[in-house]
């Protein structure tokens, strides 16, 4: 089995395994962030390039770097390859371009967006971003659409990780939407305006690392981190039926695919149990669910958790405070 | 020049139809590497030719061509890469449209090296017209059993194919290109797998430029031992350089690796020197992405020798003083040209032509565009010239594709070494907005 050393740190690995994957069998802050890499879809990731690391020793065989700053995502680790990922300053140089290029011409809009809390970029933004921007350029603009009577999109928000259209090639029967022209206008947008309908449509919303694609039953109803999620499930003949809902009192506000600490989802779950049970009625709640990553989402205590996990750098200092 | 290999026949009337192209010399390297040659042989030839890719990156052919999985029991392909949108690249354009035979000629015994049935030649959208001269070149070859089942009696058979592209330059990227032949949208594929084991249709496929193939014939022809006599060191034989812009003779010539840049552009054997008698500026002399380097750089190297047309030597200083043979686009500017103006076009152009996959491209073309706009129409402001440095030094080597690179290098070397021409549009706009700039006032 191939061995790998990221960040000082090594370890074994399957052979073909990839350096993210590596990264995240490790654990912890080595783990390079990753906007369109979705290890549930075949053929995602290689383009959002922020998970740039810098290859110190391509192999034991062949010790010589790699000329280029690669994509952990698409690298295969190698026995004996050096990684760098924290310990590089030209892999934070190149990643804070990166997020520059990404919020280049991002609305910013993120008060009235329902993504924020549990948003991407706006994770990678507070880890690697400036604090100011360089621009003083219009950012490009396209209308807000329906894409389907259940999901809408903001491309404003988008930053092309093409995840949505490997769910509708991967998941659906037939894709109705995809990329349209090329280069900073191209757009996710459906065949002249048809309505995507599939049963599984209603993944894209849980893939999408922005705020771009939206549940319509559930947005403008609250923000994430007032509301307490829930694992829960309920017999479905289409899906596993394992869901994470979201309630507010007893009510349920949105209901989701559970996602882990990479914010990926462990089942995809069908529209119906997305869009259309949302009485307490409909679920077998099994209890409180645990938000793995660092987010503002746990700050409201649905659940009993020491200050420390929750947000670590803060709290060390809040506790010094006290 | 006496040592033509590819425009040898060039001028001689009807040379585009099968028979004329015969009866001087064609299809004889075709026969004697099928008859003749071993696919072994045939490699050697090539591989002892120091052939180099002529697409831009200059890598050797031979070399390539031995990547390709042979073990596989998946038939392999070979793709003609025609699809030459680079700006101040013209030269596929020229060779194919004056000499659809020697195309063909080493497209037929380079898939015979290969162990390749079928041939697709991706040409660009725009070179429609082109379609129906190779088509009808193909077609003549196939009439006189030059291809088809069992070409001239032995066990090999081939057929070619073109296939227009819709006139992206993106396309011309090798895995976005195979991507486009396949019916897909042209984005570049994420490398590895590289073509040579999982290309056209998950294939083994080898995708090579049109003069890299079109020479492929004169060396079997002429051996590879004579081949690579030809030219200097490691840059062998001939190079086509499609030279444009200032000049007083445009247009596409053969030379020979090794000519000197200063004979090149001032002998009235080649470009004639620079047009209205004004002095040279600038010069990029291998396709618009290659970085722009000023007249007394390109002429010599920073260690005071002769800046020759070979690979090494223009590469020589690398990117600080040097710049890169490229395609073989050679832009030579005059005294009056504007180098902000020509920077803002190009960026332009790759602004246009990204095909949105990846971020830094995506979305840092266009912000260079914007922030030179701002310059060459006295909005700009000093910190936007470093403004710009940091965009292309985070888009470089940070893309899937090259495109990347060339919409960068553009803008940094015209940075490095004109940086006193965008300090003076930031700080006397009105004067130099009110002067006669050549090059470029359509806008």
């Amino acid at each position: 089995m191939p061995k790998v050393t990221i960040d000082n740190i090594t370890i074994d690995v399957e052979e073909g395994t990839t350096i993210l994957n590596a990264a995240r069998k490790i654990g912890g802050r080595i783990v390079p962030p990753a906007m369109c890499y979705y290890s549930k879809l075949k053929g995602s990731g290689g383009k959002c390039r922020t998970c740039l690391v810098k290859v110190a020793q391509s192999s034991a065989k062949d010790p010589r770097p790699m000329p280029k700053l690669v994509a952990s995502c698409s690298t295969p680790v190698q026995d004996g390859m050096v990684v760098q990922n924290l310990t590089s300053p030209e892999v934070a140089e190149a990643r804070k371009g990166i997020v520059e290029f990404l919020l280049l011409n991002h609305p910013l809009d993120c008060p009235v967006c329902d993504q924020a809390g549990e948003c991407d970029l706006q994770d990678l933004s507070f880890g690697y971003g400036m604090e100011e921007t360089a621009t003083e350029d219009d950012r490009r603009e396209f209308p807000v659409i329906d894409i389907g009577d259940k999901i809408k999109l903001h491309m404003n928000r988008c930053i092309l990780c093409y995840r949505c259209v490997y769910v509708a090639d991967q998941l659906t029967d037939k894709r109705l939407h995809g990329i349209l022209y090329r280069g900073d206008v191209s757009e996710i947008s459906t065949f002249i305006g048809n309505a995507v309908t599939n049963d599984f449509s209603g993944n894209m919303i849980d893939v999408c690392p922005v705020g771009a694609l939206t549940d319509k039953t559930a947005r403008f109803k609250s923000r994430v981190w007032f509301l307490k999620p829930m694992d829960a499930h309920r017999a479905c003949g289409k899906c596993p039926g394992k869901v994470a809902i979201w309630m507010f009192g007893n009510e349920i506000y949105r209901v989701t695919g559970r996602k882990d600490q990479f914010g990926e989802v462990e089942e995809f779950i069908c529209n119906e149990c997305r869009f259309e049970k949302k009485e307490p009625g409909d679920w077998v709640i099994e209890g409180p669910r645990h938000i793995k990553r660092q987010s503002v989402i746990s700050a409201n205590h649905y659940e009993e958790m020491k200050k420390q996990s929750i947000i670590d750098p803060i709290a060390g200092e809040m506790n010094k405070q006290e | 020049m006496d040592g033509k290999i590819l425009l040898a026949n060039i001028d001689i009337p009807g040379i585009r139809g099968f028979d004329v192209y015969r009866t001087h010399g064609g299809y004889a390297a075709v026969e004697k590497a099928l008859r003749h040659l071993s696919v072994q042989e045939v490699i050697a030839e090539v591989n002892r030719s120091g052939l180099r890719g002529r697409g831009g990156a200059g890598f050797p052919t031979g070399l390539k061509w031995s990547f390709l999985d042979r073990k596989t029991d998946k038939p392999r392909y070979l793709v003609c890469n025609a699809d030459e949108s680079e700006p101040g690249t013209f030269k596929d354009r020229y060779l194919m449209h004056h000499l659809p035979h020697l195309l063909i000629e080493g497209l037929i015994i380079s898939s015979y090296a290969l162990g390749v049935n079928t041939c697709y030649i991706y040409i660009r959208g725009e070179f429609k017209y082109m379609v129906g001269i190779l088509e009808n070149a193909i077609r003549e070859a196939r009439q006189h059993g030059f291809l088809g089942e069992r070409i001239l009696g032995t066990d090999f058979s081939l057929e070619i194919y073109v296939h227009p592209g819709a006139g992206a330059y993106i396309c011309g990227e090798e895995t976005a290109l195979l991507e486009s032949l396949e019916g897909k949208r042209g984005n570049p594929r994420i490398k590895p797998p590289f073509p040579a084991f999982k290309g056209l249709y998950g294939c083994p496929t080898v995708v090579n430029n049109v003069e890299t193939l079109a020479t492929v014939g004169p060396i079997i022809s002429m051996g590879g031992e004579a081949y690579s006599k030809i030219g200097r060191g490691k840059s062998t034989g001939t190079k086509l350089i499609s030279a444009c812009g200032n000049i007083n003779k445009p247009g596409v010539y053969e030379i020979e690796m090794g000519l000197p840049v200063e004979d090149f552009i001032y002998s009235p054997g080649y470009c004639g020197g620079i047009s209205g008698n004004k002095y040279l500026k600038a010069v990029i002399p291998g396709g618009s992405s290659v970085p722009i380097l000023p007249a007394d750089l390109i002429l010599n190297t920073a260690r005071g020798e002769k800046r020759l047309m070979t690979y090494e030597s223009l590469a020589d200083g690398d990117f600080e003083t040097g710049t890169m043979l490229g395609s073989g686009g050679f832009i030579v500017y005059d005294e009056d040209a504007c180098i902000v103006r020509n920077t803002w076009n190009l960026t332009r152009f790759y602004h246009h032509e990204s095909c949105g996959q990846c971020s830094p491209c995506r979305e840092g073309t266009g912000w260079m565009e914007k922030i030179l706009y701002r310059i060459e129409h006295g909005q700009g402001k000093m910190s936007d010239i470093d403004l710009l440095v940091r965009v292309a030094k985070n888009i470089e080597g940070h893309t899937i594709c090259p495109l990347g690179d060339a919409a960068a290098w553009p803008v940094a070397s015209a940075i490095r070494h004109f940086r006193k021409e965008f300090e003076d549009h930031v700080l006397h706009p009105a004067e130099v907005l009110s002067k006669e700039r050549s090059l470029l006032k359509v806008f």
